[in-house]
């Protein structure tokens, strides 16, 4: 009995969550337009959530793009069909690989980042002074950090995805010896543009959830140091679930 | 050591600024105020003390309007802030000057930034108006020459007054100290009483100064409140409550390791929980 | 407010750079025609089955991609398919009696188009439709074969069975 209470209780605290996160939402996008109108803060987030991450999204890119030249040629070798590993790799990169390790990563470097600022914020009082001084926080301080998830996450995608293809044939080409001509152009005879817009997308709606995520944690983060370190883990570990259920999702809607 | 009370001419001393009738808040069931009644004269320095945990700093937020209470008004200026819209308590609380307790900087940009906030925030006044408010600010709190020094490079007593240049930055009305004092050397404390009384009188704004540093706040205060069990204990000046007839009041002045506020933590009965431990 | 030089140039840079790895990609990794540029003309081709081809798929003669197939449609007054083929303008000597075929790319290629040239002294023109057409492999109809030959039916089909035996 005990247990069906429990249950219950988590899934009410479940809905409930999901309302203040959409009620949250609704405000930073009504406090959009003015946060619009200080372009400095928000050339300062895209800095902090896209600038810095570029060493992490570029070093994994790279070793993701290696591994599945790896993978790829050592499967498409036992039909002989090596020279499909361009198409392979790129399909398996822009479509799938690219959005969703870029958003877990992003999740992990700049979604962290994010929350510990704005919970840190809240346990230090910064963000009650701020409502003291009748600014209002989630313009000040929320509205350009989502902005600036929101711009970073597409273009980190897709350098990731560019490095990868890049680390692929680094491998392929160069270390495995797949003709060079024939791994380019079977590539660009499979993929398509809209295999690339579909990445693209991907690493929009990815974008906004985690950096939603994000901000949310950290503005409702229990103002002492145990519950932004809470926050920061929840962030990581909601970004992901979220991440790895809208890819089905939005998969199965493109396809 | 009683507290100076310089005469403003053309303030009539017994028009209160804000005025708290018959509050009652509780968090849960747990009840915080249960009939809480007090004024603040205007143009004055009065100090609300109390026992750690009668909700001082809940107080605070009532009156800015932070939190609503279950019953009862709370009059600003004769405005009731519990039923204003979000604009119009914006535009009250920029009437109000906050002091945090550990300053609440922002830890993003530096002292002249964090000064210069208020006024970024709220006015189009050009940069180098803006400049000069900062400087003057400053000036006042003494830290002119650390403009440019960012928040964590600050010392608790540097810190809490810049945040008090910054609640200063847009002339209010009314100054709020949370705490002003915890933690300082005696030293910075002396500053910081001396700002508070000059900036009090030299700018004929009203003070509230919620602590409970019974040394300081006896230099400091025109009228003190004691705050206990939910309710006004006592109320007066420094001399009043330091003979006041209430025990609890007693203790606190006095501070008395026991009395009303007990010392030991409700327990079972000694002895038997020390003869049941030797099995 | 303001955001320190560093930052802007940093910031800038990183923007830049997603946009260049964009343009990479979109250039780089995928077929050059976006649309078919230096214009194009439309031919059609009704076939009875067109197995798994769709639009966008290539149309190529000797191998070399001229052109994409547009749409795919049925027609109910004929009961055939439909299938637009968008031809690059550069190949304009198509004979009028050249075969359209639907071939399969590879062992997991998907299907395209593949046209052999015939004879005819008069060109394909926009609107035009390609007569002679293979139909694509469907495995039912070679399987139907492969029985009517065991089962001794005219000679016309056993060639193909003699050689699907071995």
């Amino acid at each position: 009995m005990n247990l069906l209470r429990e249950l219950l209780e988590n899934l009410r605290q479940f809905v409930a969550t999901i309302g203040a996160t959409t009620l949250f939402l609704g405000r930073v996008l009504g406090q959009v337009p003015q946060a619009l109108l200080r372009p400095g803060l928000i050339i300062d987030q895209i800095h902090n959530a896209g600038a810095l991450s570029l060493v992490i999204i570029m070093t994994c890119g790279l070793f993701v793009g290696a591994v599945l030249g790896l993978q790829g040629y050592d499967l498409l070798q036992r039909f002989g069909s090596e020279d499909a590993l361009g198409t392979a790799a790129a399909l398996a990169l822009v479509k799938e690989l690219g959005p969703v390790v870029t958003a877990l990563l992003f999740a992990g470097r700049a979604g962290t980042a994010l929350a510990s600022e704005i919970g840190l914020m809240r346990a230090t009082d910064q963000l009650t002074a701020m409502e003291m001084m009748a600014v209002d926080p989630i313009r000040r301080v929320v509205a350009p950090r989502f902005l600036g998830g929101v711009i970073a996450m597409p273009l980190l995608t897709v350098i990731f995805i560019a490095v990868g293809i890049f680390g692929v044939q680094v491998v392929g080409v160069q270390m495995f010896g797949v003709d060079s001509a024939s791994f380019w152009s079977q590539m660009r005879a499979s993929v398509g543009v809209d295999d690339v817009t579909e990445g693209i997308v991907k690493g929009c709606v990815f974008g906004f959830a985690c950096s939603l995520v994000a901000v949310y944690e950290g503005y409702t983060a229990i103002p002492t140091a145990e519950g932004v370190g809470r926050a920061t883990t929840r962030t990581v570990v909601t970004s992901a679930v979220l991440t790895l259920i809208l890819d089905y999702m939005l998969t199965a809607l493109m396809l | 050591m009683a507290p100076t009370q310089p005469e403003i001419p053309g303030t009539p001393a017994t028009d209160n600024l804000v005025e708290i009738r018959d509050v009652h808040y509780s968090v849960g069931n747990r009840p915080i105020f249960s009939g809480l009644t007090l004024s603040i004269p205007r143009g004055r320095i009065t100090a609300v003390m109390g026992p750690s945990g009668t909700g001082k700093t809940t107080l605070l937020r009532l009156m800015t309007g932070q939190i609503r209470p279950d019953r009862g008004q709370i009059l600003f200026d004769g405005l009731d802030v519990a039923t204003l819209s979000r604009k119009e308590l914006y535009e009250l609380r920029l009437r109000m000057g906050m002091l945090f307790q550990n300053g609440a900087l922002l830890t993003d940009t530096d002292v002249f930034e964090n000064v210069a906030f208020p006024l970024r925030e709220h006015t189009d006044l050009p940069d180098n108006l803006i400049r000069n408010i900062v400087l003057t600010k400053l000036q006042a709190v003494g830290l002119r020459g650390a403009a440019e020094l960012m928040p964590s490079e600050l010392s608790g007593g540097m810190a809490r007054r810049v945040a008090l240049a910054r609640a200063m930055a847009t002339d209010p009305e009314i100054l709020i100290y949370d705490e002003p004092f915890t933690g300082l050397d005696p030293i910075s404390m002396g500053m910081i009483v001396r700002l508070v009384r000059q900036m009090n009188y030299a700018l004929g704004i009203t003070s509230i100064v919620v602590s409970h540093d019974v040394e300081e706040l006896s230099i400091l205060a025109d009228t003190s409140y004691i705050i206990a069990g939910g309710k006004v204990a006592a109320a007066g000046t420094f001399v009043e409550l330091k003979d006041h007839n209430s025990e609890i009041v007693n203790q606190f002045m006095h501070g008395l390791a026991d009395g009303p506020v007990a010392f030991h933590y409700p327990a079972p009965d000694y002895y038997e929980q020390l003869l049941t431990d030797k099995e | 407010m303001r955001s320190s030089r560093a930052v802007e140039v940093s910031t800038g840079l990183f923007v830049l750079l997603g946009f260049a790895a964009l343009f990479f990609l979109v250039t780089q990794i995928t077929d050059r025609e976006l649309t078919i540029a230096g214009g194009s003309y439309e031919v059609q081709a009704q076939f009875e089955n067109v197995g798994s081809l769709k639009p966008g798929a290539a149309v190529s003669m000797s191998g070399v991609t001229v052109g994409r197939v547009d749409s795919i449609t049925y027609d109910q007054q004929i009961y055939k398919a439909v299938v637009k083929l968008r031809i690059n303008s550069a190949y304009n000597r198509i004979p009028t009696d050249s075969d359209a075929a639907i071939m399969t790319s590879g062992l997991l290629g998907g299907q395209y188009i593949g046209i052999t040239a015939g004879g005819a002294e008069e060109f394909l023109k926009n609107g035009d439709r390609i007569e002679l057409v293979q139909d694509a492999f469907v495995l039912e109809n070679l399987i139907n074969q492969l029985f009517a030959s065991f089962a001794g039916k005219p000679a016309g089909q056993q060639p193909a069975a003699e050689e699907s035996k071995q």
